[in-house]
């Protein structure tokens, strides 16, 4: 046990970072109403476009970090026009872009699927080894709040909120003056951007950028919106709470599993665990109305058909 | 203020569902028109705002709003020129944002959202007295979600973001018909307050007949993608809901078993 909370820095550290890449899912899928699949790719279009920076062109790590999120942005508008201009809907659109970065991915790469970055070699901004850690930890708390602190601001804005109102309602949107097409596209392009600033992190972290980090993030990203849902929905009712939430969430699911691993779960089986989780706490919801319907249906159905009739009689 | 001169919309055209749900509307509003709008179901009432808002295209004809020929303007580019309630309460405000930031996003219609803060506390304070002539006990729940309120509240809302800026045009398609009789009595008086107050050109469909008589200036009827009756001024003062009804089956030639629409 002791070994274990020992052992607990490695999967806050990861688990912040990838709380970041939720926060990204987070405005996708929960403030524009948008189940964005980009995240699988652009995350790991930031890692390559990090590490290939920093390794190959020598480029100081923080702008190579900068270089990701505007990678990340390019892939999210790609989505957003696919959507917007073509007509492809929203999973798709996402699908495609998701697609096509794998190639793009390797490309970035000059064609080989893992590209190393060491802290032996670099002076990293995040790193897993041990004696780093705590550093890690502290750095990731100030790039995290930091973003956490410009999203707020943002939201805030006449932008910020109009791209709130599209996820909300966009038949209202529209009626007042909102060019929804637009705002769908500002909020992918954001997040995406955040995503690959998570993917550059997270290459930093594991000691390479690869092809395949990206696989099944968009799940990752859902379980820690979900986690941070189900255990602070209640209490966190105001924007930055909501977004700190998130990372929270993802804290804990990275110590889940390293709960489970410990407790012998196979390895090969994390993905099956993770879609399963998600699974589950996305149908809770859904079980829950079509419990709630089922018992006082009879009544409910009464009080709406009599203010029907009375509504009528008075016409 | 409004001109549809000769508009043409047929839903889609070529297969069995083919609907021709407007035949040729011409219509004039000058300003200040209040004018109501009734018609059985599947009359084209509803069509007839769509076209006029952008939500659909027309097929042939053209839409000019203050000298502006708008045919071609999409929706929300044209949202500047419009207030607009629906049917569904629902519709017309975003349930998971509060109240004041629903009115200041409809205090921003047809201007280019920027990065300055989406509300300022000059516009608080003018809500809370908007919201306190409503009557509703609203002007304390400032930073209450929408969705958290009543059918009839949330119409009430949409009302006020409909009017903030005294649109040149106001549309409303029966936006009382979901609400419960004295939701609707209410909503309804709120609405005469808000347009005549503004002096606000408006088109209000609506099922009541005697609504549609005792309120505006001027009354359309439609029927089957036509406007076949139109009065205004003495004329429409001295109507009857049986004299409505008259010209109905007159009109409609015998097609007055669509009792949905005379339901009074
Ligand atoms: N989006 C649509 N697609 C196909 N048919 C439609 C559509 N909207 C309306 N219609 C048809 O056009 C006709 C007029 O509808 P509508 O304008 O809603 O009538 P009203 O509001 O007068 O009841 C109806 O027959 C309706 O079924
Ligand atoms: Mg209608």
């Amino acid at each position: 046990m002791i070994e274990f909370i020992q052992s607990l820095p490695s999967p806050i550290a990861q688990g912040m970072i990838w709380g970041l890449m939720a926060i990204g899912v987070y405005i996708t899928y929960k403030i524009l109403d948008f189940a964005d699949l980009t995240v699988d790719g652009s995350l790991g279009t930031g890692g390559a476009v990090l590490v290939v920076l920093t390794t190959q062109f020598n480029v100081n790590i923080y702008l190579a970090l900068v270089a990701a999120f505007a990678a990340g942005c390019l892939a999210g508008f790609v989505t957003g026009i696919l959507h917007t201009k073509f007509g492809i809907p929203a999973i798709l659109s996402g699908i495609l872009t998701q697609l096509a970065l794998y190639s793009i991915n390797l490309g970035i790469m000059s064609g080989r699927a893992n590209t190393t970055i060491s802290w032996r070699n670099y002076k990293l901004i995040v790193s897993s080894k041990t004696d780093e850690l705590f550093f890690t930890i502290l750095k990731l708390i100030v790039i995290v709040g930091a973003i956490i602190a410009v999203l707020y601001w943002f939201f805030g804005t006449e932008i910020g909120r109009s791209i709130r109102a599209t996820g909300c309602n966009q038949n209202m949107s529209r009626a007042n003056g909102i060019n929804t097409d637009t705002t769908k596209i500002i909020g992918l392009v954001i997040s995406n951007g955040i995503v690959a600033v998570s993917g550059g992190l997270l290459s930093q972290f594991s000691g390479s950028a690869d092809v395949n980090m990206g696989r099944g993030a968009i799940v990752i990203g859902l379980a820690a919106v979900i986690i941070g849902e189900v255990v602070f929905g209640k209490l966190f009712n105001n924007f930055v709470l909501r977004l700190m939430s998130v990372v929270f969430g993802g804290i804990i699911y990275y110590i889940v599993i390293a709960l489970v691993l410990k407790l012998g779960l196979n390895s090969n089986n994390l993905k099956l665990f993770s879609a399963a989780f998600v699974a589950v706490f996305l149908a809770i919801p859904y079980w829950k109305t079509k419990m709630a319907v089922k018992q006082p249906a009879s009544k409910d159905k009464k009080t709406v058909s009599q203010k029907e009739v009375k509504g009528n009689a008075a016409n | 203020m409004l001109q549809i001169e000769n508009v043409y919309k047929t839903f889609n055209p070529g297969t069995i569902n083919e609907k021709k749900a407007l035949r040729g509307i011409n219509l004039t509003l000058n300003p200040g028109d209040f004018v109501t709008v009734i018609g059985g179901n599947g009359a084209g009432k509803s069509t007839l705002l769509n076209m006029i808002t952008g939500v659909y295209s027309v097929d042939s004809g053209k839409i000019i709003i203050d000298g502006v020929d708008v045919t071609k303007m999409p929706d929300y580019k044209r949202a500047k020129y419009f207030g607009r309630v629906f049917q569904d309460p629902m519709m017309g405000t975003a349930a998971d944002m509060q109240i004041e930031e629903n009115l200041a996003l409809a205090l921003r219609r047809g201007k280019k959202p920027t990065l300055r803060p989406g509300i300022t506390a000059k516009e608080r304070i003018r809500f809370k007295e908007l919201l306190s002539m409503l009557d509703l006990g609203l002007e304390d729940r400032l930073t209450s979600k929408v969705g958290l309120l009543s059918g009839g509240q949330r119409q009430a809302i949409t009302l006020l973001m409909a009017t903030l800026e005294n649109p040149k045009l106001l549309m409303l398609d029966e936006h009382t018909a979901a609400l419960d009789p004295q939701t609707a009595a209410k909503v309804l008086s709120i609405t005469d307050k808000l347009v005549t107050s503004g002096n606000i050109t408006t088109l209000m469909i609506t099922h009541n007949m005697r609504d549609a008589i005792h309120y505006g200036n001027r009354l359309i009827m439609m029927n089957n993608g036509e406007i076949v009756f139109d009065v205004s001024g003495e004329e429409k003062k001295s109507l009857t809901v049986d004299g409505l009804i008259k010209k109905f089956s007159e009109t409609s030639k015998g097609m007055l078993s669509d009792r949905t629409l005379l339901s009074d």
